[in-house]
């Protein structure tokens, strides 16, 4: 850094800067203080403190502050919001009609000579069961043939509990106002030892776990599959947590337990689908068969993915609900 | 087939294993993992890169057994090449050159959440260059939009969750608006692959079927995506998300997610809708009038700011706005003129967010101008590296942002009477609000404040980072005729 001229705010350069800046008297307060001797900065520092100076700016700041106060209140503000709700409501109604207009122009809901029935939709109902192995044409589209599309949803669930994560996870670092709010909280929404949530609870989730893992099971046989089922076991595992409350639950259902699902589950389906598409792209024999349809062990990789899928699904869920709970799982 | 032509898939499925694996690392695990992903993502891009100009093609991937019009597919050309490598380097540099202050803004216990973060949206940046398939684009936006949120509120502090929600929000009716689009399209159809679809749009405008849906579908793509890249009326979340995150996420932010947006938007005007509808369609001069305005709001608006970031964030504005001019003037010479743009505003507004951050961290993390005064002396990286980001974004030569400005210039000569005489008028009092802020601020950085500043020491990895970034730029603007023929011969594949 160069030294400083003695006449340096004086010079042109200076007053372009000042020009170009458009603050000049910002600046040359906040530069000059430096080049300035000790006496005219005692001389400044005194004037500030006088104490009528002091008064004035107090007055100001309190008819600022009430000003401030009643800053909603003005009626300037209450027109501004009635416009504001006006416009924003035309707009609504303007876009809600003009979707209803657009839609009652569309090719009508189900016709068979929809542009939506054609090639495409054809070889996925009359060979999606021979191609994929699976009875259910729905998981056969979502892991088999567009695949690729379903390996990007299971990572927006993962994305989502990440996020959860950030914001709500209680890692040890927080201040302790923070924890003592997630304590109370948890001690205020949890209910404790309800009797008969208890014994609704002992009845009910064995039979949801169960459900849940029969349609994750049939997912590629029957309706269903990893989303739905995984999303009935979740559920179960909320019930019991509500009724048992986490020392229950702690017993097998960690942090560690999660992280360990998810990056199994995710990590295989990534590393099984790049196998198929890799295989599949460069037309090269995969050691995936359809297997016979109809029986539990067929339909290639579905199965295994509607495992994974489920498995992620039920523990993001539950993961979702204790970190919304307590900040921690 | 070549085996270069698994390198999109590789890259994609790469970025997604990573960002899983990331979330149960240490932080430094996961900083150092990235890293090496970012590399081997970039070394992918520029082997498709290489390989498609040695070509002088385009090839399509079958994603799985089943071929296009029933699995999945992705495609390359010499454009998508060219933007994968882009983001992909402007990536790793923001992240290597982020990472003090990664370390310094983020949550201590949750870093490693970030390079997950990182790691997906870099997967959904590159499944929206590479795709074929409009659902699979639909379904990485998901990823775009949630990962980009979490950057922006990932520094805790009650602004930045405020900036998230906002965008959030505005975010997601973006989404809504691309959803409902796309499935109109289906509807219309009967296809979600982009060649397919371009097929049964031309037979429909030939035979004058479905007029108003078309219409309509055009409108809420168009509008949807200028949304979620911050087109002038639509910009309201981006000043605060890019102004209260950490540099990382604003140069990330801004250098790649709206960029994704934009050329998800060309290659839909090209490969899904065609660019003859469109022009039939008179969408590009609606995006030429929002353009312009853009072009003139955002840099009034950035001159008006008192805070260093939001001021680049509204000149990120400013910019969206030249290319959506560009996009807006209705010929290829202003298509290549906003692709270019793009790259170069990619290139450039990430290294400037980055080298703010530099100049905030030396003065008391403040970023009000009146306390940067004389920050380019206490980092001197980062004062050169801003310096080099504003003459660029000015447009002086050697810089990639004069010759944007030519090709624009040279696109409306050959438009019509008034939408020449606008585009001019608005380039040069464009160029003329850019020159008037940047080098205030310059000057500003290079102010001493009277007393001799204690200089920070820059690390060899920020100071190599941070010279990649200015050769990058140089690049963009000293060997622009390889780059401008590159765009060329792509938009040629997208037809």
């Amino acid at each position: 850094m160069s030294r400083i001229r003695e006449d340096y705010e004086k010079t042109a350069w200076r007053r372009l800067v000042h020009f170009i800046n458009g603050d000049e008297k910002d600046m040359t307060e906040e530069a000059g203080y430096e080049v300035e001797t000790e006496a005219t900065t005692q001389r400044i520092h005194d004037e500030f403190f006088e104490e009528a100076e002091w008064n004035h700016r107090k007055e100001k700041a309190d008819t600022m502050l009430s000003q401030y106060e009643e800053w909603p209140e003005t009626k300037g503000v209450v027109y501004f919001r009635k416009l504001y709700n006006l416009i924003a409501g035309v707009i609504c109604v303007a876009i809600i009609a003009l979707l209803l207009i657009t839609a009652a122009q569309l090719p009508s809901f189900g016709g068979t000579d929809n542009p939506a029935s054609n090639e495409v939709a054809e070889r996925y109902i009359e060979k999606g069961m021979e191609e994929t192995g699976a009875v259910n044409i729905v998981a056969g589209m979502i892991l088999d043939y567009r695949a690729f599309d379903t390996l990007g949803e299971s990572h927006v669930l993962f994305l989502g509990v990440c996020c959860v994560m950030i914001l709500l996870r209680l890692d040890g670092t927080e201040s302790e106002r923070v924890k003592k709010e997630a304590e109370s909280n948890d001690r205020i929404y949890e209910p404790k030892n309800d009797a008969i949530l208890q014994c609704v609870a002992k009845v009910l989730v064995p039979v949801i776990m169960l459900f849940g893992i029969y349609v994750v099971f049939n997912g590629h046989i029957s309706p269903g599959g990893g989303f739905s089922g995984g999303s009935i076991i979740g559920a179960g595992l909320i019930l019991y947590l509500n009724a048992y409350g986490f020392k229950k639950t702690g017993r097998f259902f960690t942090m560690k337990t999660f992280s360990v699902i998810s990056v199994l589950a995710l990590g295989f389906y990534a590393i099984s689908k790049t196998y198929s598409f890799f295989t599949g792209a460069n037309h090269l024999e995969s050691f995936i068969s359809a297997g016979t349809p109809g029986e539990l062990l067929s339909a290639g990789l579905i199965l295994p993915l509607n495992i994974c899928v489920g498995m992620v699904v039920a523990s993001t869920m539950y993961g979702l609900y204790a970190l919304f709970r307590k900040g921690g799982i | 087939m070549e085996f270069i032509w698994n390198f999109p898939l590789f890259s994609i499925v790469a970025c997604l294993f990573v960002g899983v694996i990331s979330s149960v690392l240490g932080k430094k695990a996961a900083r150092i993992l990235s890293w090496c992903l970012l590399g081997a993502v970039t070394a992918m891009s520029g082997a498709v890169l290489y390989y498609t100009i040695s070509i002088g093609g385009s090839f399509t991937y079958m994603m799985g057994h089943f071929p296009a019009p029933w699995g999945n597919e992705v495609r390359a050309g010499v454009l998508e090449g060219m933007v994968a490598v882009l983001f992909s380097v402007i990536m790793l540099f923001a992240v290597i050159a982020g990472k003090e202050y990664i370390e310094h803004d983020l949550p201590k216990g949750k870093q490693n959440l970030y390079y997950s973060l990182v790691a997906l949206l870099m997967s959904s940046l590159l499944a929206l260059v590479y795709t074929n398939d409009i659902f699979t684009a639909y379904v990485f936006v998901e990823i775009n939009t949630i990962a980009a949120c979490g950057m922006v509120m990932m520094k805790n502090t009650g602004r930045s969750i405020l900036a998230a929600t906002k965008y959030m929000i505005m975010s997601l009716i973006g989404s809504g608006l691309l959803l409902i689009g796309i499935t109109l399209l289906y509807e219309l159809t009967g296809h979600l692959l982009m060649c397919d679809i371009k097929e049964a749009i031309d037979v429909l405008v030939e035979s004058g079927q479905y007029q108003e849906p078309l219409t309509v579908i055009i409108a809420l793509i168009s509008v949807a995506l200028a949304i979620k890249s911050a087109l002038y009326p639509f910009h309201s979340w981006l000043p605060d998300a890019h102004g209260y995150s950490t540099p990382t996420s604003s140069a990330v932010l801004s250098g790649l997610v709206t960029k994704a947006y934009i050329f998800l938007l060309v290659k839909i005007f090209f490969r899904v809708i065609g660019w003859e509808v469109i022009l039939q369609y008179k969408i590009t001069d609606i995006l030429f009038v929002f353009g312009v305005i853009g072009m003139i709001m955002g840099s009034v608006n950035a001159i008006m700011q008192k805070d260093a970031k939001k001021m680049i964030a509204y000149s990120s504005i400013a910019q969206f706005g030249y290319i959506y001019m560009g996009l807006g003037l209705g010929n290829i010479g202003g298509i290549i003129a906003a692709v270019f743009h793009m790259f170069m505003h990619g290139a450039v507004k990430s290294m400037l967010f980055i080298s703010v951050g530099g100049l905030v961290e030396v003065s008391d993390e403040k970023t009000a101008w009146s306390k940067l005064t004389g920050s380019g002396y206490r980092n001197k990286v980062a004062g050169v590296a801003f310096t080099a980001g504003a003459i660029a974004m000015i447009g002086i030569p050697l810089f990639g942002g004069f010759i944007s400005k030519i090709l624009f210039a040279t696109a409306a000569v050959d438009n019509s009477m008034v939408k020449m005489v606008i585009t001019l008028l608005a380039l040069a009092v464009s160029t003329m609000l850019n020159a008037w802020y940047f080098f205030k601020a310059i000057i500003r950085i290079y102010t001493p404040r009277g007393k001799r500043e204690k200089a920070k020491k820059p690390t060899w990895l920020y100071v190599t980072v941070m010279a990649g970034f200015i050769v990058l730029n140089v690049f963009l603007g000293v060997f622009s005729d390889v780059v401008i023929e590159g765009i060329e011969a792509g938009i040629g594949m997208f037809v």
